[in-house]
């Protein structure tokens, strides 16, 4: 080290690093519990994730290795800067696959491979209160969560019914965590809330503007919100990933031209490629010699 | 009729630091009744009306509600869950302005529903036709049961209102000016509907307006408030035929005969 000024381990100060880990353990102390925290300035903007920069960089140490992804991909804007920071700040190794990873940041996806003990997860959430868009007021949503007065949650999935016939909410799908806070999973499809309960895996929830942090510690129940006549259902894909062939994945679509072609591929890049180097393949994929030229 | 009373109010004041709001009001109502309060704008009707309802805390007195287990509880040592809890299902309110009581970004049926699903409801087809008879009742086409209120005209507003309130089942009922705002001859339906409702439900309801035409439809017994204090109590129709007090003889001799 030289004599030189350099960033704290982590960018954060430890002060703050130490605030952050105790609205953490408090939230993990009251699971689905929003906690309100001193949120910082980050040099990023709004949107990109402040919230879960804060909370992985809180809980990072040196013998940490990192994930991070954007919708499901490690390679798309978001998730190369982020990593590329904490690289930068931290000196922390960094990886591409899950099961290498103990600290995953996402934003709006869970990786496809089950996440095993130890793993943390951090999700970067815009807005952290499920109530929100039918209740503005906060003093009322927080004497709704205190009270545990969540009919207007199915009020929301009433109104889907009504107009689509069916429950519309695709993404940010409220679940009721451990039977009592009704918690808002962040913008990840529905797809991945059942992965949500009984995750071996600690799942932290970071909303920097918002400035609140909530957990869903390892082991705990977590449900969907819905009504008996019409159940909780996740997406269903026709066909399977263009590239890997999988089943059972989340799958993007992807326009290829201006007449109507596209194709599905998994959204988790990381579970396509070792897929593929598993010798799976799509029906799109293109032979190996080619792409090895 | 029962010999109980259902809420019993004893020396209610509110103060807004030394201005009165209302002052000293006692009296008691029975189930099925339907008590009018009426004054002139500024006479602490609706003061009295939101400190009987808990939506402000009064200076001094007290409100006892007879619970469903048939034992008395005052309102202001309820905790705030209990007292939340029955002001949606054992109570109503139906704001002077539906727009204060109705979620307007969401269907008439989700309205009527909220109160279903707040006290557990979790069958969206049991909600469903629930709501679209109460629509039926408070004369709401079924087929506007997926339509916003803000697409509704201020009479259907208002009656949408009246049934989201009356879904539970409650037991009491507070409308403050129901009829403000609505044109005359909507007015005289909503009344009419009303009546028939109050009739059918053997609901108690405290009305507070200042149009002594409602108060004679409606109620059995009104109080007449002027500067804060109930200055003339009694049955409607003596009141009216025959009030006592020069403050009401005046407002008595104020409306207009066509």
């Amino acid at each position: 080290m030289t004599d030189l000024a350099t960033y704290n381990f982590a960018y954060l100060d430890e002060q703050t690093k130490r605030m952050i880990r105790r609205a953490i353990l408090k939230a993990i102390a009251i699971p689905g519990y929003q906690v309100p925290f001193a949120s910082r300035e980050m040099p990023m903007p709004y949107g990109w994730g402040t919230g879960g920069v804060q909370v992985t960089a809180a809980i990072l140490g040196p013998d940490d290795v990192l994930k991070v992804i954007d919708q499901g991909a490690d390679d798309t804007t978001n998730a190369v800067s982020i990593r590329a920071f904490f690289q930068k700040v931290a000196n922390v190794a960094v990886t591409t696959h899950t099961r290498d990873a103990t600290i995953i940041q996402t934003r709006h996806r869970i990786p496809e491979e089950k996440l095993t003990e130890g793993q943390v997860l951090v999700y970067q959430v815009p807005i952290p209160e499920p109530l929100r868009f039918l209740e503005p007021r906060e003093t009322e949503t927080r004497k709704m969560h205190a009270l545990e007065e969540y009919g207007l949650m199915h009020v929301k999935l009433y109104e889907d019914i009504a107009r689509n016939g069916h429950i519309a909410t695709t993404y940010a799908y409220p679940v009721k965590v451990a039977g009592r806070y009704v918690m808002d999973p962040s913008p990840t499809p529905k797809f991945d809330n059942p992965k949500m309960h009984m995750s071996e895996a600690l799942q932290l929830f970071g909303a920097g503007r918002e400035k609140r942090i909530y957990a869903v510690p390892p082991h705990t129940e977590v449900v969907s919100l819905d009504f008996e006549d019409y159940p909780f259902e996740i997406q269903k894909f026709e066909q399977p990933c263009a590239l890997c062939g999988a089943h059972d994945v989340y799958l993007d679509e992807v326009v290829l031209d201006d007449k109507g072609g596209r194709m599905f591929v998994c959204s988790d890049t990381d579970h396509c490629e070792d897929r593929r180097d598993h010798g799976h393949a799509g029906a799109m994929l293109a032979p190996k010699k080619e792409a090895a030229e | 009729m029962t010999d109980t009373p259902l809420l019993k109010v004893g020396g209610l004041s509110k103060f807004y630091g030394s201005r009165i709001g209302c002052k000293d009001v006692s009296f008691e109502l029975w189930p099925g009744e339907v008590l009018a309060i009426v004054g002139e704008s500024g006479s602490g009707k609706t003061t009295l009306l939101n400190c009987l309802s808990t939506r402000l805390m009064p200076t001094t007195g007290s409100v006892e509600y007879r619970m469903r287990d048939g034992n008395f509880r005052d309102l202001y040592h309820l905790s705030e869950a209990e007292r939340r809890f029955l002001m949606r299902t054992d109570w109503g309110f139906v704001h002077q302005n539906p727009a204060d009581g109705l979620r307007m970004t969401v269907s008439a049926g989700a309205n009527v529903g909220e109160r279903l699903m707040a006290v557990g409801d979790r069958h969206y087809g049991n909600i469903r036709s629930t709501a679209s008879d109460w629509l039926s009742r408070v004369e709401i086409g079924t087929d506007r049961i997926d339509d916003q209120p803000r697409a509704f005209s201020g009479g259907m507003r208002q009656r949408l209102q009246i049934a989201r309130n009356l879904v539970t089942g409650p037991r009491l009922v507070f409308m403050d000016e129901p009829t403000g705002g609505l044109d005359v001859s909507v007015q005289a339906r909503l009344l009419d509907l009303v009546r028939g409702l109050v009739n059918d439900l053997g609901l108690a309801a405290i009305v507070v307006t200042h149009d002594l035409a409602v108060a004679r439809l409606l109620s059995h017994r009104m109080m007449v408030m002027k500067d804060g204090y109930v200055i003339e109590h009694g049955l409607t129709d003596r009141v009216l035929d025959d009030p006592r007090e020069p403050y009401t003889q005046l407002l008595v001799s104020s409306i207009l005969q066509v």
